[in-house]
């Protein structure tokens, strides 16, 4: 396809584009996949992967679009294409992880496929939402979407209570978040996110309505970023959940959460900030220790990478801390593309090394694997080390953008508490590390078969952690531009409203 | 015509009866219907301030939410038949596989 045909497409539904191609490819897959048997899933996976190929090309062909479609419901800014490509990547990604995966646990393929496709969707539009019902939906679609997929493994009873634990607690949280969209459409008279910044620009911001309704929407991502004192769902829905689900609902869900709650509150409620950064210091700070103290014990690698996620959750809080002053978005979008390579890469290890039925691997399950499986060893050290924060690698740049943006907006205690929780983390990062290097097998690993699509993952994600964090320029500049065109456009609509 | 904080007052007594009611219950479909009347209070706000702020925004939004809510229930109650078919219990403090 020239880019000649696509610029003659209609400037309304350019934008839906890649959205309406992810669910075109969701519900084709629920059609063919009636008549695949499951042993043959893995012909749908790839499917789904041509559907995310062709979605990613259609979403390169809105950069620079920088406009808003629908009547000012959907952004067509680069920050919606920014947190696009990094979910289909991320997405793509699960797939390729999930090929065998699946046909090995005897999963249903086609709703597995089309579910990750619709939550894939949801997350999409959540990262292009330009009002608070856009908003709603996306989460909406993505969450119902995984928790079908979190309890996917009907036969297990872990696999049960990760998906009711995650989806009592998520329900939960949608309506504190729809409460806080009430009150903030009271306050401001309108759910249009660019309307609200520019009546919070006119108005006086101690509107027990808006304080009120803040304070409630906080809750709501709070619960599905899993920041303190909202996480207690994620360690048990990720631990329960199949390996490659947990996997998406580390990354995905967290991207896409992080996607909603930047722009509603880091653009769209900044006008405002001086009410809500200081709660975000406190949430910020909770996170990070909570987080790191509690991996601190964990024998489930699964477990163990719950409490990570949590952890890094809070350094991108630190960041959201200092938001609308400094670098702070550009850097909480580089982090997370370091992010979502990292754990893909290290779930994907995890997924390698799981016995079927055993419900995820343990720590001791990774002893001598350095002479069993040298690659899978040192990917995992790569991992490990990136999450630990080691230069050149792209945990490394990433933590030094964020704690360097929030110094500059003077967040020094908050820098602190950060960089002691970085070195809490050495512990159970390296413990993995010593593990495998130091350790000698119980009994010889079980000789698996080669699983070309979850070597392909680990290959990118090793990649992907490596060179982000080498060559940081192009990615960071693209991070910040993404962020400044969901600001500057507000920013300049603001104005010309005035 | 009734003023518009006796609406929000309502709205604000039920989602706080079913806040409680998510954090005191102890049984998975009572929790669940406690997250209905969440979202129902929620309808109450948006109706009411969308007369008050004469738009339809907030009309529009609670057809949303309903729809939303009727596919959450879809899934939740599926999530909890199938739990019940493996364990025989709807009661939460019975979900303790997953600890450390």
């Amino acid at each position: 396809m020239s880019h000649l045909t696509l610029s003659a497409i209609n400037f309304s539904w350019l934008p839906i584009l890649p959205l309406a191609t992810v669910a075109a490819g969701a519900m084709a897959i629920m059609l063919i996949g009636a008549g695949v048997d499951d042993e043959d899933s893995a012909s749908l996976g790839v499917l789904a992967l041509i559907t995310l190929l062709a979605a990613f090309v259609f979403t390169i062909f809105t950069l620079g679009e920088n406009s808003l479609a629908f009547g000012g419901s959907l952004a067509t800014d680069d920050y919606a294409a920014f947190f696009e490509i990094v979910i289909l990547i991320a997405t793509a990604l699960t797939v390729a992880m999930s090929l065998d995966y699946v046909a090995d646990e005897g999963m249903a393929g086609a709703e597995y496929y089309s579910l990750i496709l619709f939550a894939a969707f949801g997350m999409m539009l959540m990262a292009a939402a330009g009002d608070l019902i856009i908003i709603f939906i996306g989460l909406e679609t993505m969450s119902l979407a995984v928790y079908a997929l979190a309890g996917f493994l009907r036969r297990d009873p872990r696999s049960n209570e990760a998906a009711l634990k995650y989806f009592v607690l998520g329900a939960f949280s949608t309506g504190f978040l729809l409460y806080g969209i009430a009150l903030i459409y009271g306050a401001t008279g309108t759910i249009g996110l660019q309307p609200i910044r520019a009546a919070l620009n006119n108005t006086a911001a101690a509107n027990p309505l808006l304080l009120l309704g803040l304070g409630m929407m906080l809750i709501g991502f709070g619960f599905k970023v899993a920041a303190v004192p909202f996480h207690m769902w994620t360690p048990d829905a990720y631990e329960g959940a199949p390996t490659p689900v947990t996997a998406f609902m580390a990354v995905g869900v967290k991207l896409a959460a992080f996607a909603g709650f930047m722009r509603v509150f880091m653009v769209n409620l900044g006008p405002v900030s001086a009410q809500w950064t200081m709660v975000l210091w406190t949430i910020a700070a909770l996170t990070m220790t909570v987080g790191n103290f509690a991996a601190l014990v964990q024998q489930s690698l699964k477990r163990m990478l719950a409490y990570s996620a949590i952890a890094h959750a809070g350094y991108l809080l630190v960041a959201m801390a200092a938001a609308p002053r400094g670098m702070a978005g550009g850097a909480m979008l580089y982090y997370l593309i370091g992010y979502a390579f990292t754990n893909l890469g290290a779930f994907a290890i995890v997924i390698a090394l799981e016995r079927k039925g055993a419900g995820g691997a343990m720590l001791n399950d990774f002893r001598g694997l350095s002479r069993s499986r040298p690659g899978f060893a040192l990917a995992m050290t790569l991992f490990m080390l990136s999450l630990m924060g080691v230069p050149p690698l792209a945990g490394f740049v990433g933590k030094f953008y964020v704690f360097s943006a929030a110094l500059s907006a003077h967040l020094v205690w908050l820098v602190i508490i950060a960089a002691l929780n970085s070195a809490v983390s050495v512990y159970y990062y390296a413990r993995v590390i010593v593990v495998m290097y130091a350790q000698e097998e119980a009994a010889p690993a079980p000789r698996l078969a080669a699983r070309p699509g979850l070597l392909v993952s680990v290959i990118v994600a090793v990649a992907g952690t490596v060179l982000v964090g080498l060559f940081p320029q192009p990615w960071l500049a693209a991070a910040n531009s993404a962020y400044a065109s969901a600001v500057g456009r507000s920013a300049t609509r603001v104005a010309a409203l005035r | 015509m009734t003023p518009i904080i006796d609406y929000m007052a309502l709205s604000a007594v039920l989602f706080a009866i079913g806040v409680i009611g998510v954090l005191i219950r102890r049984n998975v479909i009572v929790m669940f219907l406690a997250i209905e009347l969440m979202l129902n209070a929620v309808n109450l706000a948006f109706v009411a301030l969308g007369r008050r702020i004469g738009s339809m925004d907030g009309q529009v939004i609670v057809f949303f939410v309903m729809t939303v809510a009727a596919a959450e229930a879809a899934v939740g109650l599926a999530i909890i038949i199938s739990m019940f078919r493996n364990r025989e219990t709807v009661n939460a403090d019975e979900l303790n596989l997953l600890r450390w």
